[in-house]
């Protein structure tokens, strides 16, 4: 019996947060498309989650590329097939890596400083102020995040994936024994456009997912700093896995077709 | 001119308020005591229509607050929150101008910055404060500058969320002769939370008290000390016992 309440108790508790974040979603995007708009707060947005964002995610793709390079030798090589990894390493990045782990780092890096800077606006009722100075939160603070992270994380990820191309090269003609001119035409002829694409919309949902998570949960941060801490927490976990289970429908919608 | 009339309001199983009724007439100051949790900063939310009542109806100058449209009356409000609020982000006179810079009425940044300047002297502030961030303040100047964005615009209202909590005296007794002044020169209608018995008289003209969801004495501030009410006598004695229930 008890079992059965609480069971009821968190399908009734996810229910709710579901319909909490709907509403959330449709004032975003209600609120998207009315004026005013904050150019200011959008341009910082960008400069924060976008310009920003690119060191980190450049080092990141810099490693990847390179340990696949060296992975993809070693598995090859037991097959004879080390001539693969310029393709593996470009196809591997673009399709895959690229956009998985960019979105990955810029979910901890993003997500937790948007919540914990909204859940501290909250808890210190600076959400309240900007309404009583008739100025809607929403458009504020979120529509700008949104916007943000949903352009640029495209553009991060095909930064990415050219880094990442770059850090394999870099391997595969100082490690491994590939030429450099092997290397790019081995590149250039197995890479598709289509790979490239995938991995770039998957980024406009990646970047969705990492402002409204970091939003809603700033949004809803309950009082005091363990809140805020709550908040933050929640916001990267919910990014992250959210971001790996679309990516995983993404590229089962394009696999198929 | 306030009214509100029977609000009932309960957070999950917790009933805060359970029948307010507050009249304050145009130019009236009334200052609203009771225990901490009371559901003070509730009344005055509620006012702005940041929560919404289960119960009852608010009006600010015979306009209806609404939940789901605050801005109608919002722009005849002014308010100091119990943190002050302020916004990290922006520098003193941008807080302070808020409103007109990024609310409907708008106003050039050289506008805004000069009247934030006189606003700033308004609460006996100099004008080199204006570039200072919220985070380089101390909490007496922070209030200070919550207080010149509360009165900016000249609002005919002003809510004033306990504010001079955690400040020491002799900026406490700057910040009500601020409010004084504020009241005596304005034509506003003030409503002030304070635990500060001793300030009451100075900021308000009138008292409100709550208690466990009800007003249960209202009066002249003058006649709070004398009042022989249990209520008023248990509280601004800091006694334990008698009808209010501290624990
Ligand atoms: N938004 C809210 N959600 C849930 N509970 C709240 C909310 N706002 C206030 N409360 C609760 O209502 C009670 C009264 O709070 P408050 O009005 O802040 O008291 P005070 O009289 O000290 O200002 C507290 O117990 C508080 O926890
Ligand atoms: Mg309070």
């Amino acid at each position: 019996m008890k079992v059965l309440r609480n069971l009821g108790q968190c399908v009734n508790c996810f229910l709710n947060k579901i319909g909490k974040v709907t509403d959330f979603i449709i004032s975003i995007f209600l609120n998207l498309v009315t004026p005013p708009i904050y150019g200011r707060e959008i341009l910082k947005a960008f400069y924060q989650i976008g310009w920003m964002s690119l060191p980190v995610l450049g080092l990141t793709a810099l490693f990847t590329g390179g340990a696949l390079a060296l992975q993809i030798y070693a598995g090859g090589s037991r097959f004879n097939a080390e001539q693969v990894v310029p393709a593996i390493v470009a196809i591997g990045m673009a399709r895959e890596l690229g956009p998985v782990l960019g979105g990955l780092i810029v979910a901890a890096r993003v997500a937790s400083s948007i919540a914990a800077e909204i859940g501290t606006m909250k808890v210190t009722e600076q959400l309240d102020a900007l309404t009583t100075l008739s100025t809607n939160p929403i458009k504020y603070l979120v529509v700008p995040r949104v916007l943000a992270a949903t352009l640029s994380l495209p553009a991060l990820i095909a930064i990415g994936d050219s880094i990442g191309i770059l850090g394999g090269y870099l391997v595969g003609i100082n490690r491994l024994d590939f030429s450099s001119s092997t290397y790019l035409a081995s590149t250039a002829s197995m890479l598709q456009i289509s790979d490239i694409f995938s991995g770039i919309i998957k980024g406009v949902f990646f970047g969705f997912i990492i402002a409204l998570s970091g939003c809603f949960n700033g949004f809803y941060a309950s009082n005091g700093a363990e809140g805020v801490g709550k908040a933050t927490k929640s916001a990267v976990v919910a990014a992250c896995v959210f971001i790996l289970a679309t990516n995983y429908i993404l590229t089962e919608a394009f696999f198929n077709s | 001119m306030i009214e509100i009339k029977n609000i009932h309001k309960t957070f999950g199983k917790q009933k805060v308020l359970d029948g307010v009724n507050i009249f304050a007439h145009q130019g009236s100051s009334t200052a609203l005591i009771g225990t901490s949790g009371g559901g003070k900063s509730v009344i005055l939310k509620i006012l702005l229509g940041l929560i919404e009542p289960d119960e009852g109806e608010v009006f600010i100058d015979k306009v209806k607050v609404s939940h789901r449209e605050p801005g109608r009356t919002l722009s005849r409000i002014g308010m100091l929150f119990q943190g002050s609020a302020l916004f990290d982000s922006l520098p003193v006179w941008q807080n302070i101008c808020f409103k007109f810079l990024k609310g409907t009425e708008k106003l050039s940044s050289k506008d805004a910055k000069e009247l934030a300047i006189q606003n700033l002297e308004k609460v006996g502030l100099n004008y080199k404060v204006a570039n200072k961030f919220p985070a380089d303040l101390s909490g007496g100047m922070k209030k200070r500058v919550a207080l010149a964005r509360a009165i900016v615009g000249n609002p005919k209202i002003i809510l004033f969320d306990e504010p001079t909590t955690g400040l020491d005296p002799i900026m406490t007794n700057t910040i009500n002769s601020l409010i004084r002044e504020i009241v005596e020169t304005m034509d506003v209608t003030t409503l002030t939370i304070t635990h500060d018995i001793s300030s009451v008289q100075q900021i308000s003209d009138n008292v409100a008290l709550l208690d466990s969801g009800r007003i249960r004495w209202e009066g002249k501030s003058k006649e709070l000390k004398g009042s022989k009410d249990p209520y008023v006598f248990q509280f601004i004695n800091g006694k334990h016992n008698g009808p209010i229930n501290v624990n």
